[in-house]
């Protein structure tokens, strides 16, 4: 191994001085300002260079240290990879991995002299110690060189059937790095990702299913045979690939199972069809839930207790987008224990239960309070808040959240304060009973000092008269009055905008609004401006008398104006409302035209929409679609043969341990609670540890470690009140005859013997070999 | 999934990158400043971005930005955690997350990051492995280095990432073995003008500090399970035996860690144990104010409140504050507005009072609302729920550990307007 280490850094030697003299010809001519600067670079590098070529280890160290600070700042250090590769067979540990972290990070850049660094990559690969293995498949999978692409195929190959699950775990990864790298691979991989795919441990799991997701999220075929077993694994996979499993096992779930929901959509056609009614009766009692999409639904749940908000949310969004309607209350508490988290979290789990909250109020209802806003929240935070406690508004707690709303309104946040005059237009509009009490609130922070919170109040007041054209001349006539101290330009068009709307309500105080109003012409936005050439119209067609030449003089003014708008709005509104020979039929109409029945504003929520993306998603939050985002299908009509998820029982030994023959005795023991057993059974394994401590290092931790979660995990499984199965030891025994042990106890009394058997057959077993 | 990574500090540097797939240049982040210009301060920066080429997801934490470069479809709240996740690595393991400390320990930090990200998916994230794979530098161990030019790297291989409790490293000993555990309940309260509360929660956790030799199965009960409403739980605990006996029964992870967070049920009613009158007020057309507020200790099960601090963010009108503690110090920043009172203990026999003149702008207008004062303050040996430890049993190992429970109640967010 030395020797081979040797020859390569002479290689390396060779090339680096070539390479050095390449980069510094190559990057000088192109920054030509910051030429003293990289003289020393290249000083400061050739020192680095002896450090690597240095025979002592520290100086090594040393010099790699600075590099990946290097690195790590951002700085170039390509130049130094020849000095760098020829380590990556060091002895040290530290050195190897610094090593390492450099060539991923520059092996794309210099690919002729990475390729030195592949065949101690491949001999990695054989070791007999199975970190060592994963973390050169990593490595080798993380060096992104198109030609070592078929080697690479080779070693996800080889690695998918190592007997190590870690080792399985990084050729799941390894697969989506090919796969980038090489998208042509893409048959060759499926069926790595479907062997994998079968795989028990929960290790792989997780990383396997983000291999699908990216490979072939497509190919939903592959998942019917492993469907079950990864709803049961679930529990036990890590937390970020529980993330990635529940979101693909929702979008599967879609395509399989039939609607929970129709049930009670249809119920709302009830009362108006006796015949309907029979007839939906008949779907009520023939929809029964297909054991595997409650399967699904019951593993998830206890994931609501998870720490990780990402899982959470996840199995949220399940619940939302699978489960009975009358179901998926279950979530909200848990997404509201979320809002103690950080800023972030809250940010994403508010835009998810404000999209939630227009559709199924109910859900979040009890937590109104939950929503409160304190006057230490960000800005952002407090808009989503506010936007959800006015989707949770109804006729029984709007009069807490209006007096809520008027502390809101108070606030030193100018922006929120606005937005929460937004959001009382809103309840005013949705909730007819408070609508005229919404309104005198408004109209009372009119008198407000600051102008934003007028101007808001304003443009609301504005939309919600519009829906209820009522007599409200007052409170015309009280803004008419306002127009000379509010200098808002939306706030100021909007006024004017009323008057002329409503113009025959206030006959004298119109009149007099264009003529303020066309002293200032000049001054105004061009926003007013438009509005006051439309207020002059439609006065000019409702009392020409008084306003004739006020309309013309406002006309003129706006024929000559800078902006393109205003002269083009001028010119048309002159040829529509004065009539002269040249007008055409359309004059006729233009009291029609200007003074027709506007619609009424509808005052929404902008989470209205998003629901058609799925929730918890980039796309969601963004409310645009991500590049990869994978639509939820809607449910089928008919239900796929579900017979494609059964498994055949025969399949539990696993099989992916390919060309390694192993012995697997796995001991399943009932043990009842008291604690005498639970002694027994720890003496018992104790033993075995101690008994194959030499073996496979690896197999004793992992059968110690195991013992106590399995158990967790058998509990989970048997149904209350029957024996609970105990997994005492999985152990793998390399060069043995075939030799496969299964004991499964039915009986307390029975399997002590069995055990006790099996004990003096591996005894016996050990010294056979 | 998570394509880089930018470490960007409040002056705008990005001092550290970290890619997991292809390179992608810093340029990427002017992105993300223009959306930090139009933000007002730096909590309102948000979250996700989206540019031309890639999403960025950010977050923000000890005046850091970490900021995420992603290319497809991820459910954000995965990158989100993820990224508090790293920031809780770097605390865990520098005792701060701040740039010098990020900084100092450039190459240990380049080390963690690529042991948790592997393709940008997250590989190994549970301290007690990472700690196996990179030892936390300590002053002792860097001398120790130097001398004798062993490195931060462990050289033994972690094989806990190969078990199924990948929280636990293997082969802990320790001469004394302890188990320790701080329940911590927090009220969460908006307290209107008139004294009467709007809002208020109780949300606990309990964080344990365990140092047990071997492989130790621990369960503890409650005596009263029912409180707890709602219960998030560290990835050791057997749901199941929750579920079916409200018991917490797990192998617990070697060190400090949170092994529940909770919220007591919201039947019951909670005891606010703090009173604030006060009395702030604006005169119309000068330049001055008055500012009165007294704080008071209420149904505290004989308790004393310690550690009480008042921040309050006054107007951006207010110049100057002249005021008096009769118990405390105070600071009024006129930059930032921000007044502070640490306050300490409180004792009922004589309330504590800040009361003076407030300097306003002149010539601006009246501040229309009264700021909200937020409360801190610390209750020892009491939680506030009434939440009682009944038993802790250990399983599976031979010795005797020394137990012990610790109780804390303290203000989380607590607000009272005015």
């Amino acid at each position: 191994m030395s020797g081979n280490g040797l020859s390569y850094s002479e290689q390396g030697g060779e090339a680096a001085p070539e390479l050095g003299q390449e980069a510094a010809t190559t990057t000088t001519p192109s920054i030509p300002a910051a030429f003293g600067l990289f003289c020393s670079d290249i000083k400061k590098n050739e020192d680095l260079k002896q450090m690597l070529e240095s025979s002592k280890d520290s100086a090594k160290l040393d010099a790699m240290k600075r590099i990946v600070g290097m690195v790590a700042k951002g700085k170039n250090a390509s130049e130094l990879f020849p000095a760098v590769v020829k380590n990556v067979a060091s002895k040290n540990i530290e050195i190897k991995k610094l090593v390492y972290v450099y060539l991923m990070r520059y092996a794309e850049e210099q690919q002729d002299l990475a390729l030195l660094s592949i065949s101690t990559f491949q001999r990695a690969l054989k070791d007999p110690n199975q970190l060592i293995r994963a973390s050169a498949l990593r490595v080798l999978s993380s060096i992104r060189v198109p030609i070592i692409v078929p080697i690479m195929m080779l070693a996800i190959k080889e690695a998918s059937s190592d007997l190590s699950p870690y080792v399985r775990k990084n050729a799941a990864h390894a697969i989506q790095k090919l796969y980038s790298l090489d998208p042509e691979q893409k048959e060759m991989l499926i069926e790595v990702i479907e062997k994998l795919l079968k795989d028990r441990s929960t290790l792989v799991a997780g990383s396997v299913v983000m291999a699908f997701e990216e490979v072939c999220p497509e190919r939903i075929d592959l998942i019917h045979k492993n469907y079950r077993k990864l709803c049961n694994l679930l529990v036990d996979v890590e937390e970020w690939g529980q993330v990635v499993i529940i979101h693909m096992l929702t979008r599967y779930a879609r395509t399989q199972f039939v609607s929970p929901w129709k049930v009670s959509f249809e119920k709302n056609f009830y009362e108006s069809d006796e015949e309907q009614k029979e007839k939906d009766q008949k779907v009520k009692d023939t929809y029964t839930m297909d054991p595997d999409h409650r399967l699904l639904l019951q593993n998830t749940k206890p994931l609501l207790q998870s720490r990780n908000a990402a899982v959470v949310m996840a199995v949220s969004q399940l619940y939302w987008h699978l489960a009975p309607k009358s179901e998926a209350g279950i979530v909200s508490k848990s997404l509201v224990r979320l809002l103690r988290s950080n800023r972030e979290v809250q940010y994403i789990v508010l835009q998810n239960i404000a999209t939630m909250s227009i559709q199924r109020k109910g859900m979040f209802e009890p937590y109104l309070k939950s929503f409160y806003v304190r006057s230490t929240d960000p800005t952002m935070i407090k808009t989503l808040k506010l936007e959800i406690l006015t989707n949770l508004a109804n006729e029984a707690n709007i009069s807490t959240l209006l007096r809520e709303f008027q502390t809101y309104v108070k606030s030193q946040d100018k922006q929120f304060a606005a937005a929460t005059i937004q959001a009382i237009g809103r309840c005013a509009t949705n909730i007819t009973e408070v609508t005229d009490t919404c309104l005198n609130g408004l109209v009372c922070l009119l008198s407000n000092k600051d102008e934003i919170v007028v101007a808001e109040s304003v443009v609301v007041i504005k939309k919600l008269l519009q829906t209820q054209p009522a007599h409200h001349g007052e409170i015309i006539k009280h803004m008419a009055k306002l127009l000379d101290n509010i200098t808002v330009p939306v706030a100021r068009a909007s006024i004017l905008w009323l008057i002329g709307e409503y113009c025959e309500r206030v006959p004298k105080i119109a009149p007099d609004v264009l003529r303020k109003t066309a002293k200032s012409f000049t001054n105004e936005d061009d926003l007013v401006k438009l509005q006051i050439l439309n207020l002059g119209a439609k006065l000019y067609l409702t009392n020409s008398k008084q306003t004739k030449l006020l309309t013309q003089y406002v006309l003129n003014l706006g024929k000559y104006d800078q902006s393109y708008d205003i002269r083009d709005r001028t010119r048309f509104i002159r040829q529509l409302i004065v009539p002269n020979e040249k007008s055409g039929a359309l004059s006729k109409y233009a009291k029609k035209i200007f003074l027709a029945q506007k619609p009424a504003p509808l005052l929404e929520s902008p989470f209205k929409d998003r629901d058609h993306f799925q929730l918890g998603t980039l796309s969601h939050t963004l409310n645009t679609q991500a590049t990869g985002y994978l639509e939820l299908s809607d449910w089928p009509e008919v239900a796929p043969d579900p017979s494609v998820r059964n498994v055949e029982i025969a399949e539990s030994v696993p099989d992916s341990f390919g060309g390694f023959t192993c012995l697997l005795s796995s001991f399943f023991l009932i043990c009842s609670d008291s604690e005498d057993t639970e002694k027994k059974k720890k003496g018992i394994s104790k033993k075995i540890t101690t008994s194959n401590s030499s073996d496979t290092e690896s197999a004793s931790s992992e059968e110690s470690s195991s013992d106590s979660k399995s158990e967790s995990d058998s509990k989970s499984d048997s149904e209350p009140g029957k024996s609970r199965y105990v997994i005492l030891s999985v152990l793998g025994l390399q060069h043995s005859p075939t030799l496969v042990l299964y004991l499964t106890g039915h009986y307390p009394s029975l399997c002590w013997k069995r055990i006790s058997s099996s004990l003096s057959l591996l005894q016996t077993a050990r010294h056979f070999w | 999934m998570i394509h880089s990574l930018f470490l960007i500090n409040c002056s705008g540097d990005i001092f550290l990158e970290k890619h997991w797939k292809s390179v992608v240049s810093q340029s990427v982040c002017d992105y993300f400043f223009e959306a930090q210009e139009k933000a007002i301060d730096v909590e309102n920066v948000p979250p996700v971005i989206s540019t031309p080429h890639h999403y960025l997801i950010s977050i923000y934490r000890d005046k850091i930005f970490f900021v995420s470069v992603i290319q497809s479809e991820v459910p954000p709240l995965f990158v989100i955690e993820f990224l508090h996740r790293v920031a809780d690595t770097f605390q865990d393991y520098f005792g701060e997350c701040s740039e010098t400390a990020i900084k100092d320990n450039v190459v240990i930090v380049y080390e963690l990051l690529e042991e948790m990200l592997d393709n940008g998916f997250p590989l190994a994230t549970e301290s007690n492995i990472l700690k196996e794979l990179i030892k936390p530098p300590t002053i002792l161990r860097s001398v120790v280095n130097s001398i004798t030019g062993s490195s931060n790297v462990g050289d033994t291989l972690p094989t806990g990432q190969l078990s199924n409790i990948p929280w636990r490293r293997a082969g802990v000993k320790y001469t004394n073995n302890e188990a320790y555990f701080d329940v911590v309940e927090e009220i969460d309260a908006i307290i209107d003008k008139s004294g009467s509360t709007v809002f208020a929660e109780i949300q606990g956790v309990i964080d344990s500090c365990i140092k047990l030799s071997g492989m130790p199965d621990l369960s503890l009960s409650f005596m009263n399970p029912r409180l707890l409403d709602d219960v998030s739980f560290h990835p050791c605990i057997r749901f199941k035996r929750w579920e079916s006996e409200r018991v917490l029964s797990f192998i617990p992870p070697d060190g400090n860690f949170r092994l529940i967070s909770y919220r007591v049920s919201s039947q019951n009613l909670v005891a606010i144990p703090v009173y604030v009158k006060h009395m702030i007020s604006f005169k119309e057309n000068s330049s001055s104010g008055r500012f009165d507020v007294t704080i008071g200790p209420k149904q505290n099960m004989g308790k004393t409140v310690e550690s009480v601090v008042m921040t309050v963010h006054m107007p951006k009108a207010v110049l100057n504050m002249n005021l008096t503690a009769t118990q405390g110090s105070y600071t009024f920043d006129p930059v930032t507005k921000v007044l502070t009172w640490d306050v300490g203990k409180i004792t009922p026999q004589k309330l504590p009072n800040l009361k003076g003149l407030v300097n306003l702008q002149s010539g601006a207008p009246k501040p229309e609302e009264n700021p909200s004062l937020n409360i801190q303050f610390k209750i020892q040996q009491l939680a506030i729920s009434g939440l009682k430890v009944n038993r802790l049993d250990m399983y599976g190992e031979k010795y005797k550990p020394f137990k012990g429970v610790k109780y804390i109640t303290k203000a989380g967010k607590f607000q009272v307007r005015t």
